[in-house]
């Protein structure tokens, strides 16, 4: 699914929910090609907290037991959007840990098709979204086990968190399977913060702000646990939640 | 230092509290025991400014104010605990750093230094000890995993750090083995006996008043207090029963 040269309509589902006047300006986006050799190691972490819009579009090939690891913060200043098509190869493994942030009237999503184009390979999504006010969060993820790709192993785990009742969350997690002894499991949960444990922290005197901080920081922490620059991500990740509460 | 005043409250437009007055001095412990559906908890959470729990009349103070103008975090801050019979589990937060937040809130808006890193820790370590309760529990998440006698104790470790003038305890006597039953029994009398604090205790039963001396015993029936005696009323409740008490 190369960049087209035309901007895409709603009717294509991966652009369904996108903002597409944001994206307007930077169409095409090139794409951003990552080749692993076989047993190559790497990993990749994306900060998109600038201003303006983003719109990334990532295309990873893993050979025979390669490991891919990335980790998206997605905190844009108006559009965030990150595009990842990831192909694995025997024995591969992709992990993706993602955190995104919105408030205002900001879209932010993350889009991924994970194929798992040979036996053994194992793909890992975790993705924690956060939206206020008239925000919208979206996450669309695919992942397509082609014939043949015996012994896959797929997980995505997918939580948004709305903190306003105008904000949205699209969540998405999609399973399209073509060989027989595979495990996949998607869970998928778009819901608010806990208020027992609201009242429960304001209780011991911690003020709303605080509470909310708190409970959010450890929602999003689940997204960069193991990550190499996991303490600079959370880092990011509370600056970015501190700026929205 | 509480006064509840001709109190009513509903929950979900059902009026559960209906006309609730009670006077707590400094140095006191009180006992509020009575059947199911009583309006027990409903009290506590009304004290402590649970959403959901609406107040539809009369007036509770507490150290001069007006408790029911204040946020929970703001009724915390003034003093006031509130043990909970069911301790919340909270995912990712950790006891250590959440109530190190909290305890510093609460000096803020009392106008007190915040304590440092080191400081808390030193009392995180002593609470703990009292109830003897792990200190490496305390950087768990917030009650996750926890048996239901280390949340009890853990409640009281948070009040052992919080440090409040007046506690309400729901139910903390519920869950509890017998040695656990011991142990946060005295913990209460070791945070909470002083001449400027006082204790609610919400209770069924009489077993945990073996450790707690109270002096006073309200019986709550029909969202009211219906009768007050000393500490033998409890075992008079405990031998006769709710119906034959409070009729």
């Amino acid at each position: 699914m190369p960049s087209d040269l035309l901007l895409p309509t709603r009717k294509d589902e991966a652009f369904r929910y996108a903002d597409l006047a944001a994206l307007a300006p930077l169409w095409p986006v090139a794409e951003e090609r990552i080749v692993l050799a076989a047993g190559e190691r790497r990993a990749l972490t994306l900060t998109n907290t600038g201003a303006g819009a983003v719109a990334r579009d990532l295309a990873v090939e893993l050979g025979a037991g390669a490991s891919f690891t990335l980790h998206v913060l997605n905190v844009p200043g108006a559009y965030g959007r990150i595009a990842v098509r990831a192909v694995l190869g025997q024995g591969a493994r992709f992990t993706l840990g993602a955190a995104q942030l919105a408030g205002g009237e900001q879209t932010v999503e993350l889009v991924t098709e994970v194929t798992h184009a040979a036996p053994d390979a194992v793909s890992r999504q975790v993705v924690r979204s956060v939206a206020a006010g008239r925000a919208t969060a979206n996450y669309l993820g695919k992942v397509l086990v082609q014939p043949g790709a015996d012994g896959t192993d797929g997980e995505q785990s997918v939580r948004a968190m709305l903190l306003d009742r105008t904000a949205t969350a699209n969540a998405r997690p999609e399973l399209e399977i073509h060989a027989d002894d595979v495990k996949c499991a998607h869970g998928c949960a778009v819901g608010e913060l806990d208020a027992n444990g609201l009242f429960y922290l304001a209780s011991r005197g911690l003020p709303p702000a605080d509470a909310k901080r708190l409970m959010l920081q450890a929602f999003i922490a689940e997204a960069f646990t193991g990550a190499a620059d996991e303490e600079a991500l959370q880092e990011a990740a509370l600056a970015a939640l501190e700026a929205l509460l | 230092m509480l006064t509840i005043d001709n109190l009513q409250a509903s929950v979900a437009d059902k009026p559960i509290l209906k006309g609730l007055s009670l006077q707590i001095n400094a140095g006191e412990v009180h006992v509020i025991m009575g059947p199911n559906g009583a309006g027990k908890s409903t009290l506590g959470y009304t004290l402590g400014g649970r959403p959901g729990y609406v107040v539809t009349g009369g007036s509770v103070t507490f150290l001069g104010q007006d408790l029911l103008a204040l946020e929970p975090h703001e009724r915390a801050a003034a003093g006031l605990f509130l043990g909970f019979q069911y301790p919340v589990e909270i995912p990712g937060v950790s006891f250590v750093q959440f109530l190190r937040e909290s305890l510093n809130a609460q000096r803020k808006l009392r106008g007190e230094e915040p304590l440092s890193g080191g400081e808390f820790l030193k009392l995180a370590r002593e609470k703990a000890g009292l109830l003897k309760l792990d200190m490496d529990m305390l950087k768990r998440p917030v009650n996750v995993g926890f048996s239901g006698g280390e949340k009890k104790r853990a409640e009281m470790v948070q009040m052992g750090i919080l440090n409040p003038r007046l506690a309400v305890l729901d139910e903390t006597d519920s869950g509890l083995d017998i040695d656990a039953l011991r142990i946060c029994g005295e913990g209460i009398n070791s945070v909470m006996r002083a001449p400027d604090k006082a204790v609610l205790l919400i209770t069924h039963y009489q077993r945990l008043l073996d450790y707690v001396k109270p002096d006073f015993v309200h019986v709550l029936a029909g969202g009211r207090i219906v009768r007050t005696g000393g500490p033998e009323l409890a075992l008079e409740l405990e031998e006769r029963g709710y119906e034959a008490v409070a009729a």
